[in-house]
């Protein structure tokens, strides 16, 4: 076991800390609430383990940054929200396209465009999928606690180096701003993944920084490694990294892409069930509002309604296996979220059984309470 | 010695520009100041973006990255900070590196960031079918200003030299000569440099102002050009319609990652 010490800190501050932990040594970002306290964390503490901040010019750049910084062999991650998660889309694709690990942290707030500055929202959910052009998958990690700030970063760092591709921390305001004791466990050095380096040996002949024969990406160097040279580009390419835009690759890179994160989603999901085991009522929620779930099931329970909780840790890949088996326990599901039903439109298109899903949204810029997720049930329920 | 051939790709050619296309040049230029240099292939990294001269990587032999529409200069950021033992190039052209992109270019310059950008300015957007740009100059015809242009146009050299850029200079396609030795002399600077190279897009700036073949087009910016010592001696209203070539500034300072090291120093635990 690493050394573990107790700290109390907010959610921002332990995302920092994760990141280090994970062996993130470099940062690029433009400060926007709520999710600046990264920035300054990230400031204050990477210089201190011999990495590096730099605040760019907007987060336009600070994303094109950190797929430079990654190429180089670095751990990379930015921190936004709302407005800066809609710059940062053309180079996510970049990152999935170029196959460069890297997190970005989305500190969600109420929106569109400035929205309620900076009050808590869940809107950026389809976004973090969906938000850059073109058919990829991607991965997304939601933190309910501040634990999960810590922790899951270091799992975020993991996956995006695993699978070589972007990964979304999508934390909200609730969680980036809520204080609480957190357990900082150093990673044992097992715990801890790295992108996967050619075999010893490996000539510049054989190597191929791509591989669209499966579905797991290939080993790569960081730029500047003593024997091989590293190509990487935005435009559909082949093994050598080269442009190749012929049917047949476009075909098969897009294919790849989907199917390099959907193939593991075993490997990828984590979902938390709480009081589900004689559940007929399921509540689904991720992120801050899990919060409030679990509250209205403890709720429910005291009225004698065997309600129960799925939690979505990852959000993408969504976790279809955990949310149908859910659909098939339950007559009635709640979807619980801070914004107009964007997670429940997932969860009805795998609603094979008949079962009725019922929305509890909010979207005024605070965060849903217990009873209005029970109100919410009882409104819809049959 | 070596050859400029040692740092190339053989078996992408030929290659994608038109005849007459000045980018050939730069690509040359670069390979050439590679060899001159003797530098092994592995300390260099070369990042484009995307525009007809942003597929210069496609001919280099050395690693490279290719990015998004304006943010070379951004990436470039992130590969000479997470890896400071390299030489980093950033190959763009006008509408790339200084319009989509020129925020990043005046940021890049003020922070003294240790890379070499080389601007390849054809005056307009080559790649997209010739419309005009920020360097596309005043009264000049492209595919979206049939009508003449009528916005002032940037010096690209002199918004380097405002914004903090430790080296910079320019040089015309007419004279390769010059390209090699600005490039060799940025690449040798630690710190933010800029190369531009007035070059020549026979097919879209130079048809729409009837600026004849690339050969003519070529000469007409030699015939444009004024040295740095000339310069000195002419009044603004001469210096009027003139390109003024050579070493425009050479004043090297600490660049960003010698400055953040001596922060990394002092407070290191790790
Ligand atoms: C975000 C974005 N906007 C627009 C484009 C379309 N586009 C591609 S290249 C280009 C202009 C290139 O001009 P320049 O940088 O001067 O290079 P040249 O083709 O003249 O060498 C444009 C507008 C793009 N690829 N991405
Ligand atoms: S369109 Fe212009 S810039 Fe592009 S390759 Fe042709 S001549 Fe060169
Ligand atoms: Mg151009």
């Amino acid at each position: 076991m690493g050394k573990t010490v107790k700290k109390f800190m907010e959610g921002n501050d332990a995302m920092v800390a994760g990141a280090i932990a994970a062996g993130a040594r470099f940062f690029a970002g433009y400060p926007i609430s709520p999710s600046s306290e990264v920035a300054k964390g990230a400031a204050k503490e990477l210089p201190r383990h011999g990495g590096i901040y730099i605040q760019m010019e907007d987060e336009l750049s600070s994303m094109a940054a950190l797929c430079g910084a990654s190429l180089a062999g670095k751990k990379a991650f930015t921190a936004t929200s709302g407005p800066g998660f809609s710059l940062m889309q053309e180079n996510l694709g970049l990152a999935v396209m170029s196959e460069l690990p890297c997190v970005v942290y989305d500190v969600q707030r109420s929106g569109p465009s400035t929205g309620a500055a900076t009050k808590p929202a869940q809107g950026d959910l389809m976004q973090a999928k969906y938000g850059t052009h073109g058919d990829h998958s991607i991965i997304a990690l939601a933190p309910s606690s501040v634990q999960d700030c810590y922790d899951l970063s270091i799992t975020a760092f993991n996956l995006a180096e695993k699978y070589r591709t972007p990964v979304i921390f999508l934390a909200d305001e609730v969680i980036g701003h809520l204080r609480a004791t957190v357990s900082i466990r150093e990673p044992e050095p097992g715990e801890i993944i790295n992108r996967k380096a050619p075999a010893p040996g490996t000539t510049q002949k054989d190597f191929r920084p791509y591989d669209y024969s499966g579905n797991m990406p290939a080993p790569m160097v960081g730029v500047g490694d003593r024997n091989l040279l590293m190509r990487t580009t935005g435009s559909t390419h082949d093994e050598k990294g080269e442009f190749r835009p012929t049917p047949e690759n476009i075909d098969r890179v897009t294919h790849y892409l989907m199917s390099k994160i959907e193939d593991h989603v075993d490997d990828i999901t984590i979902t938390r069930e709480y009081k589900m085991e004689d559940a007929d009522t399921v509540l689904i929620s991720f992120g801050c509002s899990v919060r409030s779930s679990m509250s209205a099931v403890d709720l429910l329970r005291k009225e004698g309604v065997k309600a129960g909780m799925l939690e979505l840790v990852t959000v993408w890949p969504m976790p279809e296996k955990q949310i149908r088996k859910a659909l098939q326990q339950a007559k009635n599901v709640v979807v619980v979220e801070l914004n107009m039903g964007q997670l429940a439109g997932e969860v009805r298109k795998y609603n094979d059984y008949g079962c009725n899903v019922i929305q509890a949204n909010r979207t005024d810029g605070v965060l849903i309470t217990p009873k209005q997720v029970v109100d919410a049930l009882k409104g819809g329920m049959k | 010695m070596k050859s400029y051939k040692d740092y190339m790709l053989f078996d992408k050619l030929p290659q994608t520009w038109c005849a007459g296309c000045s980018h050939g040049i730069v690509l040359q230029s670069i390979a050439a100041v590679m060899a001159e240099l003797d530098v092994d292939k592995h300390d260099m990294a070369l990042v484009s973006g995307i525009g007809c001269f942003g597929r210069v990587d496609d001919y280099l032999d050395i690693n490279c990255m290719h990015v998004t529409h304006g943010r070379a200069l951004a990436a470039a950021t992130g590969v000479a900070l997470g890896n400071p033992n390299l030489h980093v190039l950033c190959t763009m052209g006008d509408g790339d590196g200084t319009t989509i992109g020129g925020n990043h270019l005046i940021h890049a310059a003020r922070r003294n960031i240790n890379v070499t950008a080389i601007i390849s300015n054809n005056y307009n957007y080559g790649q997209t079918g010739g419309q005009y740009s920020a360097t596309t100059p005043t009264h000049s015809i492209t595919q979206t200003s049939p009508y003449g242009h009528i916005e002032d146009n940037f010096d690209i050299c002199k918004l380097a030299i405002a914004a903090g850029a430790s080296y910079v200079g320019r040089a015309t396609a007419y004279n390769p000569v010059m390209i090699r030795k600005l490039i060799k002399e940025g690449m040798q600077v630690k710190g933010f440099s800029l190369i531009e190279v007035m070059s020549a897009c026979p097919t879209h700036y130079g048809k729409f102002n009837k600026l004849g073949e690339a050969a003519r087009m070529l000469k007409l910016m030699n015939e444009q050009s004024v040295t740095v010592a000339q310069a000195a001696k002419m009044s603004p209203e001469e210096l009027k319609g003139k390109l003024v070539v050579g070493v425009l500034k050479n004043e090297p300072r600490d660049d960003y990652y010698t400055e953040y090291a001596r922060i990394i120093e002092a407070q290191r635990i790790e």
